[in-house]
């Protein structure tokens, strides 16, 4: 008696269909309010330009940062990359707990493994809205086109994308152990990570003690690769393959440690009660 | 993974058999630490009933509807729905079930028709703008189906949730307290509504409800659950037969309050 389809499209084991689901689901939110659209690209523009002004006054007063500028305007566009890639994830998913979603889609044929999917790609639809303004501005206002990288910056911007899911699955992870009252990790995370992540000066500035802490990070491997790209105008590949192959294996840990906690949440019943 | 031999056509034909069961729970237990919400229960529900799990607050109603659903995993025993083993092969079965409840919601701001879409897709249904005009006709959605969510009152929203658990024509629908705050004519409308549903689609219902009347009226089972345990299980008018009462209310109390056990039929057990 089930729907036509219904049962032997939700048998099957991955569907992209389910995932468009969840996808259509959150860009009805954004499509539906553009105070959202406009917050999303906000933040990265806000900084962008003040970091920019920062360092037009730096560049009229210091040789070294005369050449820097584009160092510094390009680290702050691939920083927010980060950023929002993390929250680009974990926003939509806690989005589902604040409104009790979360039981519904489970319920339905969805796996969580193509809930974690359907957010990352909703993430990079997120990230691109609100980095894009930012980095076309750039150019009038200051002067920086970082598409002038060309191929090593889609390199990068993958790389701290990845990085991003990384954060946001363990932090989700958290949260749905934990409950809201863990969502601050989502905003919180990422920025612990930043003094060791080398966005705006080389990890040999850092502590002698910490720099092995910055080297397991793969966007302190990106930011390195990003300096040696302005200043030396040379890819550095072994720094992109640190890179590549560290966010394989943190995204391989974190996306086990999210499904390990869903399962937790299932064991404890927290699943139904999520919400505020 | 689901076995592929159990294809959705061929399903049906073992269901033919009379009084097929498509829900077997058999000596599920779930703790929490200390607790125990579920002390070894045991039922099975027949293909077309219509089956209520009564209890007071805590009895363990939303913890056995929860775990029917796979959304907690029980300490021990086991669920079979349609013959597949939900803990190991829920997602064979998820497809031919759905549920409503008050403790799940809609997300707030999206319109019960994008809502509707979302799930379709989810469900997989091939015609989803048509199936969502049929029951928006049916369950009178037509005026609120175009408005966010947050904007409904409570008895539209029972019937979003409503249209949203029906819309892939489930086998199985659980329900938990499917017309707690609603007002008496509304709560009527729904329990019509789910009446005719289950007489022409012959689809089976189990819903947890404390509306004494509402279970009278619409149910031809009663499980009687009390701290985890099952303590009763008939049909409605043996239990107030049985228990020498006038309505399922003063039976109700009998049990909560632990004032007499009646002799436990086990339609199933």
């Amino acid at each position: 008696m089930s729907a036509p389809g219904t049962e032997a499209a939700s048998r099957a084991p991955f569907s992209w269909r389910r995932l468009m689901a969840i996808n259509l689901r959150h860009l009805y939110v954004l499509r539906s309010s553009w105070p959202r659209i406009l917050e999303l690209a906000y933040w990265p523009t806000v900084q962008m330009i003040l970091w920019g002004f920062i360092t037009t006054f730096f560049t009229q007063h210091s040789t070294w940062l005369s050449q820097a500028s584009a160092v510094l305007i390009t680290g702050v566009l691939l920083w927010d990359v980060l950023f929002r890639a993390n929250l680009g994830f974990a926003v939509p998913f806690v989005e589902e707990m604040y409104a009790r979603n979360l039981g519904q889609l489970f319920i339905s044929p969805l796996r969580p493994y193509e809930f974690v999917v359907a957010l990352m790609m909703l993430s990079g639809i997120r990230t691109l809205i609100g980095v894009l303004p930012a980095s076309l501005l750039a150019a009038p206002l200051f002067d920086v086109w970082v598409y002038g990288m060309g191929l090593p910056l889609i390199a990068y911007f993958t790389n701290l994308i990845v990085m991003g899911w990384s954060i946001g699955l363990v932090a989700s992870g958290i949260i749905i152990r934990n409950g809201l009252g863990a969502e601050n990790l989502i905003w919180f995370s990422v920025f612990l990570l930043a003094p060791v992540s080398g966005i705006y000066y080389p990890i040999t500035t850092l502590p002698t003690w910490l720099q092995p802490v910055a080297k397991i990070l793969p966007s302190s491997h990106v930011f390195e690769g990003m300096r040696a790209v302005l200043f030396e105008g040379r890819f550095d590949v072994p720094h992109l393959l640190w890179a590549i192959g560290l966010n394989f294996v943190y995204l391989a840990l974190a996306s086990l440690f999210f499904l390990t906690m869903f399962r937790s949440a299932r064991r404890l019943g927290l699943i139904l009660h999520q919400g505020e | 993974m689901c076995e592929v031999d159990r294809s959705a056509r061929q399903l049906p034909a073992v269901e033919g058999a009379a009084a097929v069961n498509i829900l077997t729970v058999v000596d599920v237990t779930k703790r929490y630490g200390n607790v125990v919400a579920l002390d070894g229960i045991s039922f099975s529900i027949r293909k077309g009933s219509i089956t209520a799990l009564l209890g007071g607050n805590g009895a363990g109603k939303t913890t056995t509807l929860s775990i029917l659903l796979g959304l907690l995993i029980p300490t021990s025993g086991s669920v079979t729905v349609f013959g597949e083993d939900m803990l190991l092969n829920r997602y064979c079965v998820l497809g031919r079930m759905n549920f409503a409840s008050p403790y799940v919601d809609l997300p707030k701001r999206l319109t019960g028709r994008q809502s509707l879409n979302v799930y379709g897709h989810l469900y997989g249904l091939r015609d989803i703008k048509n199936r969502i005009a049929r029951l928006s006709s049916d369950l009178e959605m037509q005026p609120f189906l175009d408005r966010p969510a947050s904007g409904l009152s409570a008895g539209q929203m029972t019937r979003l949730m409503l249209a949203k658990a029906l819309l892939n024509e489930p086998d199985l629908l659980l329900l938990d307290e499917p017309t707690a705050s609603l007002d008496p004519d509304t709560g009527d409308w729904v329990r019509g509504y789910l009446q005719r549903f289950a007489r022409e689609t012959g689809g089976t219902i189990l819903l947890a409800s404390h509306n004494m009347g509402e279970v009278e009226r619409l149910c031809d089972r009663v499980l009687m659950l009390r701290a985890g345990i099952i303590v009763d299980d008939d049909s409605p008018s043996d239990l107030i037969r049985r228990y020498g009462r006038q309505n399922l209310e003063e039976v109700f109390l009998d049990i909560a309050r632990n004032r007499r056990t009646g002799t436990l039929q086990g339609k199933s057990q």
